[in-house]
């Protein structure tokens, strides 16, 4: 590339330096600078690392601080109070925790087997030119913003479900001894149970994506030894496949399962906002989420204002522990692969 | 593990009914397998069905060329529209080169140290954290201080959704890049800097930049952290340090009106949103399929 002229390695490496190169003091002053910059760089990067470092302790001490009018009037009440009334400036977080904890189980015990199924049939019985095309369908669900699903849930899948599923569920589980509380009252539409469908939704690609991820990493010959002794597809799937994938399909659930607790948008259209808890999940409810979503912009107060804040902090410090496990769990994995 | 298989062969003939058995569970794994992966697919397609029946019939130029229009009048999304690609340009502006800074430390200077692993594990919680808290701390650390919302606090909220993302698509993509390259700018004695920026950044770039593309493919429809940072505004308006329209919350606002021509606006802005961010996780796709060919 370079003209055969003989040159210097820094004149090589910069242009500028080639320039300067005729008098020996220019070119220690090259030197001195490019060692400057290059120092300058090296801080550069690791101050950008720190910033990352940075950007979660502020978001810890400014929850915090925001939080601690609200956790300073209530204390440890403020976790299991069910009041929720900004007239009288008293609030209880029990409500919102409940509904986020409710609609986030509901989507995971949908979503995780169904997600799992779907991943058996990628990895085992799908035709390979089909695999592609319907990996990347599942992985453009996860990319659809959750307004959208917030949107449709409110317009489509809500009416949708207050005639059809609802009713159905009323007419019989809602009959059965024992578990009839939670199938009872009027079919709204919206409520807690269309929120965990709304969440099952947008969960299952991220379960799906993982689990075909480490369903594929089973080695070949594990699953080759297992149909060499006569074991039908299935058979590998549950007893080969699963086994060793274990940890990894956990963490995708709770990699899921934080996306689903912290998830707002398509949660806020379909809840219902009440803050009660009832043991019908036909019921409107809330979710922190939704709460904080719905009433931040309008809580006029302080105190109202910090409670919103402090069950942000309670959001947080959940999200945080699921999806510091999930890590973890998806490193282990990660490391077994090599 | 073994000894879980129920293959145990007693008799012929408990064999046979033990084979057909095993034979039917199979068969019935499969077809749930089958009866899952339909329902999956068939939702997208029911989702993006009623978004295109639903959006297209509200699809005019005018939802390009007018503002907001107040309850019962027509009007289009141009205010929204210029605020959401004010707002996502402002927070890759900020995002983009911390973002490429920081995952440049981990993968060329610090690979191996203890700072790289803190911030890695660090940057995946921040990656999946609720991105409504990010609003909230957003508000705490700007929104109270100034004392109004502005377009200026929503990029920076936007921003810190668009930071890990950047930083964990070029880790990944520094990391792949060979060794032999590095050592090579080295042995003509290129300086470090120079080596990551003319070496490392050339050849990792298309998995750069596809890291980017995803970044602002989350945040476009982003609206949580939005709701009280840059808030919204029903006229035009270009100034950073007032409230600003974006789409995404237009339609929360609009959906949730009891209007008709709120709703069919906020259809329509779902529908230039959605379109948006498949195209861009589209082009990013391309982008890393070309680069593993090339």
């Amino acid at each position: 590339m370079e003209p055969a002229r003989r040159r210097s390695v820094v004149d090589l490496a910069l242009p500028q330096g080639a320039l300067a190169s005729a008098h020996a003091g220019t070119r220690a002053k090259v030197l001195d600078r490019l060692r400057l910059g290059d120092t300058a760089f090296r801080y550069l990067t690791r101050a950008a690392a720190f910033a990352v470092l940075l950007l979660l302790s502020g978001v810890i001490v400014s929850l915090i601080s925001g939080a601690l009018p609200a956790l300073r009037t209530f204390g440890l009440g403020f976790l299991i109070s069910q009041r929720w009334n900004p007239v009288t400036d008293n609030f209880g977080a029990l409500p919102a925790i409940y509904g986020t904890v409710l609609t986030s189980a509901i989507a995971i015990l949908i979503a995780v087997p169904v997600g799992l199924m779907i991943a058996f049939f990628l990895t085992e019985l799908c035709p390979p030119w089909l695999r592609r095309p319907i990996g990347i369908a599942i992985e453009l669900l996860a990319g659809i913003p959750s307004i959208i699903y917030g949107i449709w849930g409110l317009f489509v899948f809500a009416p949708f479900l207050q005639e059809t599923l609802q009713p159905f569920l009323i007419n019989t589980l809602g009959n059965v001894p024992g578990i009839a509380p939670l199938f009872a009252g009027p079919p709204y539409g919206i409520g807690m149970l269309t929120a965990g469908l709304i969440l099952a939704i947008m969960v299952l690609p991220f379960v799906t994506s993982i689990s075909r991820d480490v369903f594929d990493a089973v080695p070949p010959v594990l699953k080759e030894a297992a149909y060499g002794v006569g074991c039908t597809t299935w058979e590998v799937v549950r007893y080969v496949v699963l086994p060793y994938a274990r940890v990894g399909v956990i963490g995708g659930v709770m990699l899921a399962l934080g996306r689903a607790l912290g998830e707002t948008m398509a949660v806020t259209f379909v809840i219902g906002n009440a803050h009660r808890i009832s043991a019908s999940v036909l019921a409107p409810g809330t979710t922190i989420s939704a709460t904080i979503a719905n009433e931040f912009t309008e809580a006029v107060g302080d105190l109202y204002t910090s409670a919103l804040i402090a069950l942000g902090l309670i959001l947080f410090v959940i999200t945080f522990i699921v999806l510091a496990v999930a890590r973890y769990l998806l490193l282990r994995i990660e490391r077994r692969i090599g | 593990m073994l000894a879980t298989l129920p293959v145990t062969a007693i008799s012929g003939k408990a064999s046979a009914a033990r084979y057909a058995a095993r034979h039917r569970n199979n068969v019935i794994a499969m077809v749930l397998a089958l009866g899952a992966t339909a329902l999956g697919l068939g939702w997208l397609a029911l989702i993006l069905g009623s978004l295109l029946w639903q959006g297209f019939s509200g699809l005019s130029l005018r939802v390009f060329t007018q503002m907001t229009p107040p309850p019962g009048a027509s009007g289009g999304l141009l205010n929204p529209i210029i605020g959401s690609l004010m707002l996502t340009g402002l927070a890759v502006a900020i995002g983009t080169p911390i973002g490429i800074l920081a995952g440049t430390y981990m993968a060329e200077y610090g690979r191996y140290d203890r700072l790289t692993k803190v911030v890695r594990f660090i940057n995946d919680i921040l990656l999946s954290a609720p991105s409504i808290v990010v609003g909230l701390f957003i508000y705490e650390v700007m929104v109270a201080p100034m004392g109004h919302f502005s377009g200026l606090a929503g990029g920076v909220a936007l921003a810190v959704l668009v930071i890990p993302v950047v930083v964990r698509t070029t880790e990944d993509m520094l990391t792949l890049v060979p060794n032999s390259l590095r050592e090579a700018a080295t042995s003509i004695g290129l300086p470090r800097s120079l080596t990551i920026m003319r070496i490392s950044y050339r050849a990792a770039r298309a998995g750069m930049v596809t890291g980017v593309l995803l970044a602002v493919a989350r945040i476009s429809g982003e609206t949580a952290p939005l709701l009280f940072t840059s808030l919204n505004n029903q006229f035009w308006s270009t100034n950073l340090n007032a409230p600003m329209a974006s789409l995404p919350v237009v339609i929360f606002q609009f959906a949730l009106s009891p209007y008709k021509d709120w709703q069919s606006l906020a259809w329509t802005g779902a529908l230039i949103i959605t379109l948006a961010v498949l195209a861009l996780s589209i082009t990013a796709r391309s982008l890393v399929a070309v680069s593993k060919t090339s």
